[in-house]
């Protein structure tokens, strides 16, 4: 692996006034960032370690009800936390399928919220990439996915991006310039080299999960299409909100991942969902109409592993056992 | 770039070793310490291979950076049957013994993070279920045994230890 130097702040004021400096990188879990160095995609002269940040880390209930997690909370401790499974349950069941256990143990929630985009011509050594001639996300100019394309479509590949979208969760940044607060939606951008709207000195504090409106059942689910049923990373994700209101489904949400470069939010399926009864025949139906309505948005390409057409066409299927599983109090949907 | 002195807790022992800061922990382990038990397989948290304990919680050596396990208790497979007699048993590790009479394993690479991974099962749950057995070894990966020798084995483990209770002779 190629020489870094390793800082290790203990407040998060240390940490930007690190961050700032050119090439610095920050490294939580470490379980994209080295592998990533290793392949030498990412160069950084200096690696800042947050594990030593107090402020970074844990899960709390904020007295108005929302959920505050701490960008270094584990995958593990996000997935195995009642508050989460209970408020946030596609949250913390798409945790629950992150990679493999250790990689859980390891590797944090900002770290998934801010993963770089993956495809299977980039997340390659310096010697198989060179072999290829390389590509436009790191050291090229051609896309191997897309003939003669000119813009990036390496996949957003974040399990837990796609249910924050759908609890419409807000993010907090510190800089050495201050914080600000970002809605998840607006973080990412549909282009595969650098999908974040997020400077590079910018570190994420927190992820918050506003509060349900009174009087709302709100249920969840996540499903993970993958080739093994564990370590792989996507090749669709899907979760799924409800709200429910007297057996009535008053508000509907879906995210999508593993697709392109930005997780999607799936508003016509959603709305084939909002306004139907919750149970019995007409449910039903609108689960049916909430999975065509996805299938006609999501068009996988060839830039994560399996089959493209495979994934097209399972993805009406993760859609349709995922709202099925949220209703049910089930999930995730996994497994093949 | 920066090195330093970087004292570390393994196997029980405190070692002081001079890495650079980009070294993981399996470097040390393995080229600093000599402690080659903890394997060098995939390098990139694809196999489980150097799977060690730290502070009783599996994780991959591979993707930790040395200077980031200080403080913290590390335990690679060299240390199983230490900590095993130090806590008044005799002989390997329960599970030692029976991925060796399970014959779990072939050419042997997966099988320190394979044990390690089933002893931190074993500590946090010593009668778990065959699901929750394949849900803590699915980070190890296999390319020999077809892992059905390997689950047995974690299954005699717990079944020895279940019948070694009564008299304290378990863990």
């Amino acid at each position: 692996m190629q020489g870094f130097d390793l800082a290790t702040p203990t407040t998060v004021d240390e940490a930007v006034a690190l961050l700032a400096r050119e090439g610095s990188l920050a490294i939580a879990g470490g379980t994209d960032l080295l592998p990533n160095i290793k392949h030498e995609l990412f160069e950084p002269r200096t690696v800042v370690a947050l594990g030593g940040i107090e402020e970074l880390r844990g899960i709390e209930l904020e007295s108005d009800g929302t959920l505050s997690i701490g960008a270094t909370t584990t995958l593990a401790h996000v997935a195995a936390h009642d508050e989460v499974r209970c408020r946030a349950t596609a949250l913390a069941q798409a945790a629950s399928l992150v990679a493999g256990p250790q990689l859980r143990t390891m590797g944090t929630l900002g770290g998934n919220v801010l993963l770089d985009t993956r495809c299977q011509w980039y997340n390659q050594s310096y010697f198989w990439r060179q072999s290829l001639g390389f590509c436009l996300k790191k050291d090229g100019s051609v896309c191997h996915v897309i003939e003669s394309g000119s813009k990036c479509v390496a996949a957003a590949s974040n399990d837990t991006a796609a249910p924050l979208l759908t609890l419409d969760a807000e993010l907090e940044f510190a800089s050495n310039t201050g914080r600000r607060r970002l809605p998840i939606a607006e973080l990412y951008k549909s282009d595969g080299v650098a999908n974040l709207r997020k400077e590079p000195g910018e570190l994420l504090v927190r992820v918050r999960i506003p509060a349900l409106e009174t009087g709302r059942e709100r249920l969840g689910a996540y499903g993970k299409l993958r080739e093994r049923g564990s370590i792989d990373f996507p090749l669709l994700g899907v979760a799924v909100r409800l709200d429910v209101v007297d057996d009535r489904i008053v508000h509907a949400a879906l995210g999508a991942i593993a697709l392109q470069a930005r997780p999607l939010a799936l508003q016509k399926a959603a709305a084939a969902l909002i306004d139907a009864p919750a149970s019995g025949p007409g449910f039903d139906d609108a689960v049916l109409a909430c999975a065509a309505a996805a299938a006609r948005q999501l068009h996988p390409v060839a830039n994560v592993p399996g089959d493209a057409q495979w994934r097209k066409e399972m993805a009406p299927v993760y859609v349709r056992e995922t709202v099925r599983a949220a209703r049910a109090g089930t999930g995730p949907v996994h497994g093949r | 770039m920066a090195s330093s002195i970087v004292e570390l807790k393994v196997n029980g022992d405190t070692v002081e070793v001079a890495a650079p800061d980009h070294f993981t922990l399996l470097e040390v382990l393995r080229y600093r310490l000599g402690l080659t038990g903890s394997k060098q397989g995939c390098d990139k948290g694809d196999c489980g291979a150097c799977t060690v304990l730290v502070d009783g919680e599996p994780v991959l050596a591979c993707l930790t950076l040395a200077r980031l396990a200080v403080g913290h208790e590390v335990t690679t497979i060299e240390g199983l049957m230490p900590a095993h007699l130090r806590a008044g048993g005799t002989g390997a590790d329960p599970v030692q013994e029976a991925f060796d009479r399970c014959g779990a394993l072939q050419c042997g690479f997966c099988q320190p993070g394979m044990m390690l991974s089933a002893r931190a099962l074993l500590d946090r749950e010593p009668n778990p279920s065959r699901a929750a057995i394949k849900g803590a070894l699915s980070g190890n990966l296999c390319r020999c045994t077809g892992y059905t020798q390997i689950i047995e084995a974690v299954e005699t483990a717990i079944a020895a230890s279940t019948e070694r209770a009564p008299d304290g002779g378990s863990r």
